[in-house]
């Protein structure tokens, strides 16, 4: 199914089956009808695991999570070929709505919090969807911070409790599937600390499946189960976390290490990078 | 003093009935983006909307309201649906000259009706008078503040407790975020639409009721404008207020100097916008590192 075009490290790559929750196949997607930015894009998330997606700026990984919730067309852009499908589904072409009803639910890049919501309010917007069904004590419950936060303006939050309240909001929906969009960005070291524990826990406590965006990759792939590194618009190498996070290249260019395991100067780095592309 | 109590209650029916209009034209900026120049006209279209229902269908007073409130929101759907939504997107200036088209459209869809000359409607809110603090003052205009309050009351209740008030200010707030929630971005901005149609048809019917069913309804909704920029534009209880202020200040200015009131709204515009450019209410941009 997939293009066949990734480097595959591991013999226990998971075959779509009964166990995948999402699968991106072949997925092209066009910008404003001439931007070509995903090309042959696939990807597969299993059912109960936390995936990791790395890979540098711009390399089509905020593109792929808009493909998978639908968000595109506010962008106009479009998928142009290939299909997602969630659970058994085809959801390519369906509208943002259908598919958070379906159990998928993002947490986007940059928080995006409604700013002028309190922060109980965002709650609200985010179980929308649920109706009466709206759990905000299993919210409440596994980020507590939010609790003692929830008559405050959403806008006047620091970074990081905007980070928390933007987890939260994605977790009323009841998803079974959450996309979490560079949740570490911006935040100070003790705070990233939390942050990947708290990614930990969506899958360890709340038994979700999560198909995490990162840069940080070292740090993904030590709560990831597998990962894939994506670049200029494709999937350039897919393995299990231990396997990604053992292989020179992305050792190379993601962890910052060179293969004595000192660290490179970004100088290096961009040179090798040069001298060896992927594509 | 008396003189005085009585400005105030004209300048408060007023103002009420100030709010009511505005408020159609802050949901819609609000959830939207759109600045609606046919406010005015939608309050126009609205009273003669309640008219057919009352008069020329002889409906009971209730099934009337309910008819013509009926017709507001569907009408205010339709416009969605059809001449705002294949424009989201596009140069906002454009968005504005459309509106400003769809007033004219709207005004010579009632003229092409009703005529230009004033129709009769029995009177519906009460005829006497009352003594407050000593002075005589209409009933209908102490109801109307009344009716006014109701309302606005009831729409706040909606934002802040119902969950599609709550989604209606998230689409205001970020819209792509709005819809990763599940929120259809369409139907907000449907119910927008809706909420406006209907308050202004409210606002029309109270008007239409203390002055004369008339083309001048239309005219009436110029004054949204010092309202809502008073108000700051995106504000619910700026509208109120804004509404308020403009209806007495008007009431007062024409009390010491007849036709005062004309240029009153504008003056107190000007010189509230000196001293806060977001208006009494707007919300600047929460900037925060
Ligand atoms: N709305 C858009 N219109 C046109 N090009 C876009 C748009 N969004 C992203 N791109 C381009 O697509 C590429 C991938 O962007 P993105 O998916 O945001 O990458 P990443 O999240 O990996 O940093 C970039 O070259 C970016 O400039
Ligand atoms: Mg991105």
């Amino acid at each position: 199914m997939t293009s066949g075009r990734a480097t595959s490290m591991s013999d226990r790559e998971p075959a779509v089956g009964a166990d995948t929750l999402l699968t991106v196949d072949n997925v092209e997607v066009i910008y404003d009808e001439v931007i070509l930015v995903l090309r042959g894009m696939s990807l597969i998330v299993p059912r109960g695991e936390v995936v990791a997606l790395l890979g540098s700026n711009g390399a089509g990984k905020s593109t792929t999570l808009k493909a998978i919730t639908g968000l595109l067309p506010t962008e106009h852009g479009a998928v142009t070929e290939g299909t997602v499908t969630f659970d058994g589904a085809d959801i390519t072409r369906a509208e943002p709505a259908e598919r958070v009803r379906r159990g998928i639910a993002l947490v986007m890049e940059g928080r995006r919090v409604f700013e002028h919501l309190t922060v109980h309010e965002n709650l609200v917007a985010g179980a929308y969807t649920r109706g009466a069904a709206a759990d905000f004590d299993r919210v409440y419950g596994f980020l507590p911070r939010l609790a003692g936060l929830r008559g405050r303006v959403a806008g006047y939050l620091s970074g990081g409790e905007q980070q928390m309240l933007a987890i939260g909001r994605a977790l009323m929906s009841d998803p079974r599937l959450l996309l979490l969009d560079e949740p570490s960005l911006g935040l100070a070291p003790l705070l990233v600390d939390e942050m990947f524990d708290i990614v930990r826990r969506l899958n360890t406590d709340l038994g979700l499946t999560a198909l995490l965006v990162e840069q940080n990759a070292r740090r993904a792939l030590a709560v990831a189960h597998r990962g894939y590194v994506m670049e200029s618009g494709r999937i350039v190498l897919a393995g299990t976390a231990a396997e990604l996070a053992d292989n020179p290249d992305v050792k190379e260019f993601y962890l910052g290490l060179g293969e004595a395991g000192g660290r490179r100067s970004y100088r290096d780095v961009k040179h090798y990078k040069r001298r060896k592309r992927w594509l | 003093m008396s003189q005085f109590v009585q400005l105030t209650v004209y300048g408060l029916a007023n103002g009420a009935v100030l709010a009511l209009a505005a408020l159609g034209f802050v949901l819609i900026y609000k959830a939207t983006s759109v600045i609606n120049f046919a406010q005015g006209e939608l309050l126009l279209v609205g009273a003669y909307l309640f008219y057919t229902a009352f008069v020329l269908l002889r409906l009971p007073f209730a099934v009337a309201v309910l008819v013509g409130v009926a017709a507001a929101a569907v009408l205010g759907v339709g416009i969605e649906r059809v001449i705002l939504r294949p424009l989201i997107g596009e140069d906002p200036i454009a968005v504005i000259m459309v509106t400003i088209g769809l007033a004219a459209v709207l005004k010579a869809v009632v003229t092409m009706f009703f005529g230009t000359t004033p129709r009769e409607m029995p009177k519906v809110l009460p005829a006497g008078t009352a003594t407050v603090a000593g002075a005589t003052v209409p009933l209908d205009r102490l109801v109307a503040v009344a009716v006014a309050v109701v309302v606005l009351a009831a729409f706040t209740v909606f934002f802040r407790w119902s969950r599609h008030g709550v989604a209606m200010r998230a689409v205001a707030d970020d819209q792509q975020a709005a819809l990763v929630q599940g929120i259809s971005v369409r139907r907000i901005f449907a119910l927008a639409w809706a909420f406006a149609a209907v308050s202004a048809l409210i606002a029309g019917l109270l008007l239409a009721d203390i002055a004369e069913l008339s083309q001048n309804l239309g005219t009436f909704g110029l004054v949204v404008f010092p309202v809502v920029i008073l108000g700051g534009l995106d504000s619910v209880p700026g509208t109120i207020i804004g509404g308020a202020v403009i209806g007495l200040v008007s009431q007062y200015a024409e009390g010491m100097s007849a036709g005062a009131s004309q240029v009153a709204p504008y003056v107190v515009l000007v010189l509230i916008l000196l001293l806060r450019p977001y208006g009494l209410f707007g919300q600047p941009r929460i900037e925060r590192v």
